[in-house]
């Protein structure tokens, strides 16, 4: 907007994203106040249950490792200038992936062998269902947000038909494929704890968390610290500066929507292969599109990406234990504000940013008034 | 695989189109000025809502309608103050307005209704009945009788506003701006017509078409709001413009291409055809999506988007 009022660089990267929150957050508190709630009851129950006991806590991480993955995958296209929306179609074909590499050879290979082959899999099918809608943005010119939002339609309908007529398993009557062998199976947290000496609650927390962490790292090295991340980086800034410095865009545009793709099949090293241990319906469950909110509100750097995907997972298990709690609030306001998060801190911060400066500067010359009349009282 | 089951389809394919239409033409109007429009599931879902809520309440059609449009419009306007009047990212506009219709419905609904997210059923004199009575003799006319004559009046409105936007958008002082603006914003400018007036003009109007699609949803094919019930049709619609190339004839006939489908992929169910087996369900269910990618990939003719569109107009001084 004007460029009197421009915010310096520490309100832009902390103050701004925490300002665009605490709106989101108001808004929800006066939904939730409209609806007959106490909204500070609301917080402190749903901070309780995120936090407050070993369980929570599990159930929290356990969010926070899918939404990792989910946020660093639109994160890494949109540094590449893509918004991928298709990441809850990438993490569904990655699970399927995961799903028929663990069946196929699970009985016969070691989990030694048999764990990376799953990420393998899981990885080359998010790749293959994201590079689809890559090569349409960069050979055929059709847009990636359409494309991806239509295979996200796609990868939904293929996994209902694989699991009704295809996987389901024999003599079941749930729509669910037939169980992993042990060997294609992430090791809990419980029983890692175990290993340890360490007793800890059951939960569906498991060995996924440490490849979140994995892939955090790898992310944030690729990105800043390899010259395949720079030349994606500066694709994604400018397409054609970039081409001018010899960098051609499409080959980085393939590139981004493949990590991208990798980085959604992920979620079904937590799902599929840690907590279900077969493939089930709709096992992504919207995480795909939280996935946008993490990304936009942890700035799409891999760190921001941690504390955002913390909050969210944190957001769900707590607004899972306070729905048991206070009748009349369902896991639904959680959705709401996902949504008014990714309004406020996506789309509104425009509106927002200016009128923060402009407060900012006036805070500043007040600062200044009040010290000058103390200088000349 | 009789006179009565073509009868069936072609009827039901009528009504299913019906949402298509009255939301590929909200998003027709919105994307030919500029504003990308992925926000037509929010606002037809939470307008659906609203005619729910308020037909249960009042009791009055009248007074369910206009908050459905209310409601829609004021979501049309939430997307233009974020992108029109300031520089946000209209996808992601989109995508807020669709997460936050998703869970404020539910939060609204369990609220004052507490019937798991729901709305009560709404009684038959809220309800928009069809024009003719059911055993009116001109429905069994033989096989169009049905097709053509067996609906509510909001069907009849979403055909007829058909022509009445291409008129309006290719025939006008207004649609020409329009088409102009979603082309070439800085031109308009120039010629001292208002790009912000004309987007947020655009915008309104297509929220009024998606309260419509929301009302015809609750008042005329249920009688109730449930939870997500738009079910990825606001997103079909927008295949559906895409696939009819941003023209309204274009997208009357995607959008009753898909409802066909829609149709078949409910009756088709389990029943064996002639040489070919059993349908899919799903595969039928994913057509719509993987034809529209086609399209846009230039395998089946070419689609191309308003040059203007997505991206954000700023004012010069």
């Amino acid at each position: 907007m004007n460029s009197d009022a421009t915010l310096p660089r520490w309100a832009d990267l902390f103050l701004l994203p925490l300002v665009c929150l605490a709106t989101a957050l108001l808004v929800a508190a006066g939904v939730v106040a409209l609806v007959g709630q106490d909204p500070w009851d609301v917080l402190l129950a749903l901070i309780a249950g995120a936090f407050g006991t070993a369980r929570g806590l599990s159930y929290t991480l356990y969010y926070t490792t899918t939404f990792v993955f989910t946020g660093l995958s639109v994160a890494v296209a949109l540094h590449g200038g893509l918004f991928n929306i298709g990441t809850e179609g990438q993490a569904t074909l990655g699970g399927l992936g995961i799903a028929l590499v663990g069946l196929w050879l699970g009985p016969v290979l070691p989990a030694a062998v048999m764990l990376p082959l799953l990420v393998v899999g899981g990885a080359v099918f998010g790749m293959v269902w994201a590079a689809v809608p890559g090569y349409l943005q960069a050979y055929r010119g059709s847009h990636v947000v359409i494309t991806t939002i239509m295979f996200n339609f796609i990868a939904s309908s293929l996994l209902t038909y694989l699991l009704v007529n295809v996987m389901r398993a024999k003599g079941g009557m749930a729509m669910e494929s037939a169980s992993l062998a042990a060997s294609a199976r992430l090791p809990s947290a419980t029983a890692m704890l175990a290993w340890f000496g360490i007793e800890w609650p059951e939960s569906p927390l498991n060995a996924s968390l440490l490849l979140a962490v994995l892939a955090v790292l790898m992310v944030y090295f690729f990105l800043w610290r390899t010259r395949a991340g720079y030349r994606l980086r500066a694709v994604g800034s400018s397409a054609t500066a970039a081409e001018y410095a010899g960098i051609p865009a499409r080959r980085q545009v393939m590139l981004a929507m493949a990590l991208s793709g990798a980085l959604a099949g992920m979620v079904g090293m937590n799902e599929v292969s840690g907590v279900s241990g077969k493939l089930v319906l709709e096992f992504v469950g919207g995480a795909g599109f939280t996935g946008i909110a993490v990304a936009l509100m942890g700035r799409n750097h891999p760190f921001g990406i941690v504390l955002a995907a913390v909050l969210f997972g944190a957001l769900f298990q707590g607004g899972t234990e306070v729905a048991f709690d206070v009748p009349g609030f369902t896991r639904d306001m959680v959705v709401m504000l996902q949504g008014l998060i990714v309004l406020f801190s996506g789309a509104m911060t425009y509106v927002i940013a200016p009128v923060l400066a402009r407060s900012l500067l006036l805070l500043r010359r007040l600062f200044v008034r009040l010290g000058g009349g103390l200088r000349h009282g | 695989m009789d006179e009565a089951f073509f009868a069936a389809t072609l009827a039901s394919t009528v009504r299913m189109a019906t949402p298509l239409i009255f939301c590929a033409l909200a998003g027709l109007l919105s994307e030919r000025s500029g504003v990308v429009d992925i926000a037509l599931e929010g606002k037809m879902l939470f307008a659906a809502f609203a005619a729910g809520a308020v037909g249960a309440a009042t009791g009055s059609t009248a007074l369910a309608m206009l908050a459905a449009i209310g409601v829609a419009v004021a979501l049309a306007w939430l997307h233009g103050l974020a992108c029109v009047s300031h520089a946000g990212d209209q996808v992601v506009s989109g995508l807020a307005i669709n997460i936050i219709a998703v869970g404020m419905t539910v939060v609204l609904g369990v609220a004052w209704f507490a019937q798991g997210g729901q709305t009560p059923a709404l009684d038959n004199a809220v309800r928009l009945q069809a024009l003719l009575p059911p055993n009116s003799a001109l429905l069994r006319l033989p096989v169009l009788g049905e097709m053509l004559l067996s609906h509510g009046i909001l069907v009849y409105l979403a055909y007829a506003l058909v022509p009445g936007v291409w008129w309006l958008v290719f025939r006008t002082r207004f649609g020409l701006r329009l088409r102009a603006v979603g082309e070439n914003p800085h031109m308009v400018e120039a010629a001292g017509v208002s790009v912000q007036r004309l987007r947020y003009t655009a915008l309104t109007l297509g929220g009024v078409l998606c309260g419509l699609a929301g009302s015809y949803l609750v008042l005329s094919q249920t009688a109730n709001f449930s939870q997500n019930m738009t079910a990825g049709r606001g997103f079909m619609a927008l295949a559906a413009l895409i696939f009819g190339r941003w023209r309204p004839f274009g997208a009357l006939g995607a959008c009753l291409l898909f409802g066909l489908l829609d149709a078949l992929a409910i009756r088709l169910q389990g029943v064996a055809l002639p040489g070919i087996g059993e349908v899919s369900v799903q595969l039928m269910q994913a057509l719509p999506y993987a034809m529209t990618v086609l399209l846009l990939a230039g395998f089946i003719g070419k689609s191309s988007a308003p040059a203007a569109l997505g991206k954000p107009y700023r004012k010069e001084r």
